[in-house]
């Protein structure tokens, strides 16, 4: 059953989730709510539950207790990845995930909305409308250039705005979004922050990033992960001045 | 409808050229040995077209292998199993075939039935006196043997070295299995003595090459399928999953039904190879059930080129004629060469035969681009011209350095 009356503006809410793993527990008693249309920043130490927090999300993983809920509607934790894919979340993984021995043209063409029955692709021919939106998502991440290239031969940061650019494909309502800028140049970074706030006013958007330098360019509400629950949440200014995150997060 | 749009375009060059060596040998061959007289230099003897005729067979069976190793990433270590099945299936038709002029002249039971001292044929037995019913069961049991197989390991995500172990289990039980008298298939002899096929006999050379013509046409229409297969979206998908399972799966596709249908059409085509087999070897027993005939036919593709369409096909054959030639010159040898090419392959020929043809054609083009004066300019100012020609065509094969990733 649905919790009825906060969800009506929330994409995501979490209630006491927990999750342990041999003994350890990786989410305790979390709970975060991700209104329609915002984007929230995640950060926190290794080990705080940043990526288990989004295995539960997507479906990966279980919780052992507590409520997940997507759109008002769904609860999450009924649904396996392929389902709550098609629900309306995108993942990105903190290690880009592209096919490599395929075009950029052929990632996206993969992950654009669709039927997703594996019998009938035998005989798919391409729709009238996917080359425009192949196009358009393809100036969006500015790899126009690159659509006859095979994803291998991509440098990292447009490998990782590749992945973005599949997760746009399945036109998501929630992106959620796993250090997008690890092992950028300041350049790239700066580019995917532009890109990320372009996102966002189309999307509820979920971004995990340890750049605090980043993370203050996206210019959004922080929430600070620490031992699997929220230890601090507000501005970038109210969070990297609270004493608990410079204890464990930032330092001094 | 949804046929003709299938079969439309796909067929790149080296397809094609490979479809036309089939149908031609389909055409020669046969004339070869049944009109040129024993003495011209251009005869071709029964006892090679039959050989011929094995070979491509097990090169359909290296295609089909091909087809969920090279594209989709699963590594059978069982696909003897479907191939032993078709054969069986075969061997089936050919054993009703015999009728009343066994041995024991029984009038229905095969000899070994009688041998056995057994009064009725077993229900499983029914239905194959009919070449159309046997025909089918050809490709439905090793099709339902792979679906359910496929139905269980895939669905609770069993991947990697785990599935290859657990297929070669399947082929193991099936091979213990299929040893048992009471199993109802010759048990270690298995199923012989064939007379004839659709009434022509097994024997004669005409009915020989009939089969050498039809085995070729077969694996053309194989071939056909194949590259159809993979270079539709299907196949694409089949390339993704064996490349980034994970991001297949949050992507909204279902790997595990991916894979499925990949594992079902490739256990199907085995099938028809084995079937194809058994008339032109004479003999279908457990044997071919042996891990270790599994294992050859993953030999056979990498030494070809897997994730291509090409190299299965010529693995097969030129590993096989190595066989042949090995086992009657120096018999004793014959494994280690085989072991020795498989390191060999895996050290130095990840993409096998076929890769060394395409990284020497990829050379010559660069030099010859590099000697013409018409060079575009942005091929040689972004990139090193070798290395953009080096490029595969997409979907063709996984790339050099880009090893597709265990599974997560």
């Amino acid at each position: 059953m649905a919790p009825a009356e906060p969800l009506t503006n929330t994409i995501l809410y979490l209630d006491g989730v927990s999750v342990s793993f041999d003994g350890f527990r990786a989410i305790n008693n979390l709970s975060l709510t991700l209104d329609k249309g915002e984007m929230r920043a995640i950060i926190g130490p290794n080990g705080a539950g940043k990526t288990t927090m989004m295995d539960l999300i997507t479906g990966k993983t279980r919780p052992d207790k507590g409520d997940i809920y997507f759109d008002g509607a769904h609860d999450l934790t009924r649904y396996d990845e392929a389902e709550i894919a098609n629900l309306g979340i995108g993942r990105k993984f903190q290690k880009p995930t592209v096919f490599e021995c395929h075009t950029v043209e052929d990632n996206i063409a993969l992950s654009l909305k669709g039927p997703r029955g594996a019998f009938r692709t035998i005989f798919d021919r391409r729709s009238a409308s996917e080359p425009s939106r192949i196009d358009e998502i393809l100036a969006i991440i500015r790899l126009t250039d690159r659509r006859d290239e095979l994803a291998a031969n991509l440098s990292h940061g447009q490998k990782q705005w590749l992945e973005i650019g599949m997760l746009l494909a399945q036109e998501p309502k929630l992106l959620l979004i796993d250090e997008p800028v690890a092992g950028m140049t300041d350049a790239e970074t700066e580019e995917t922050a532009r890109l990320l706030r372009d996102i966002a006013t189309r999307h509820s958007v979920i971004v995990v990033e340890h750049d605090m330098h980043f993370v203050r360019e996206l210019g959004v509400k922080v929430t600070c992960l620490h031992e699997g629950s929220v230890l601090a949440e507000g501005s970038i200014d109210h969070v990297s001045q609270d004493p608990r995150v410079i204890e464990v997060y930032l330092g001094r | 409808m949804m046929t003709k749009r299938f079969f439309e375009g796909g067929l790149d060059r080296r397809i094609q050229l490979l479809l036309v060596v089939l149908v031609a040998a389909a055409v020669v061959v046969p004339v070869l040995n049944l009109a040129v007289p024993p003495t011209s230099s251009f005869h071709i003897p029964t006892h090679a077209v039959a050989l011929m005729g094995k070979y491509l067979c097990y090169a359909m069976l290296a295609l089909s292998l091909d087809l969920v190793w090279g594209y989709c990433g699963i590594l059978s270590l069982g696909h003897g199993a479907f191939f032993a099945l078709g054969g069986y299936a075969m061997g089936m038709y050919l054993m009703r075939q015999i009728g009343p002029r066994g041995v024991y002249g029984h009038p229905v039971l095969p000899d070994f039935m009688v041998f056995l001292n057994w009064k009725e044929l077993p229900w499983y037995w029914y239905g194959f006196d009919q070449f159309w019913f046997a025909a089918l069961m050809v490709m439905v049991a090793p099709g339902l043997l792979a679906f359910a197989f496929g139905w269980l390991a895939f669905r609770s995500r069993v991947t990697g070295v785990y599935l290859s172990i657990i297929t070669q289990a399947m082929t193991y039980a099936l091979l213990l299995a299929f040893f048992r008298n009471d199993m109802g298939f010759g048990g270690n002899n298995g199923l012989t003595d064939f007379k004839d096929i659709l009434g022509f006999s097994l024997q004669a050379p005409a009915t020989r090459a009939a089969l050498f013509s039809a085995t070729a046409l077969v694996l053309a229409l194989a071939v056909i399928v194949t590259a159809r297969l993979v270079s539709s979206k299907y196949g694409k998908l089949m390339v993704a999953v064996r490349d980034a399972e994970s991001r297949t799966r949050f992507l909204g596709w279902r790997p595990e039904n991916i894979k499925l249908i990949a594992f079902t059409i490739s256990a199907v085509m085995a099938g028809i190879a084995g079937a194809l087999y058994v008339p032109q070897v004479g003999i279908i027993n457990p044997s071919e059930f042996a891990p270790a005939n599994s294992i050859e036919i993953v030999i056979w593709t990498a030494v070809g080129g897997r994730g291509t369409i090409m190299g299965p096909v010529i693995g097969a054959i030129a590993v096989n004629w190595a066989k042949s030639w090995f086992t009657a010159a120096l018999p004793e040898v014959w494994l280690f060469a085989l072991g020795a090419l498989f390191v060999a392959v895996t050290l130095f020929l990840p993409k096998g035969l076929v890769g060394v043809w395409e990284q020497w054609s990829a050379a010559r083009k660069a030099r010859t681009k590099r000697a013409s004066p018409t060079v575009p300019p942005e091929k040689t100012t972004a990139t090193e011209p070798a290395a953009s020609a080096a490029r595969p065509a997409p979907v063709a094969a996984p790339l050099m350095g880009v090893e597709p990733k265990p599974a997560e």
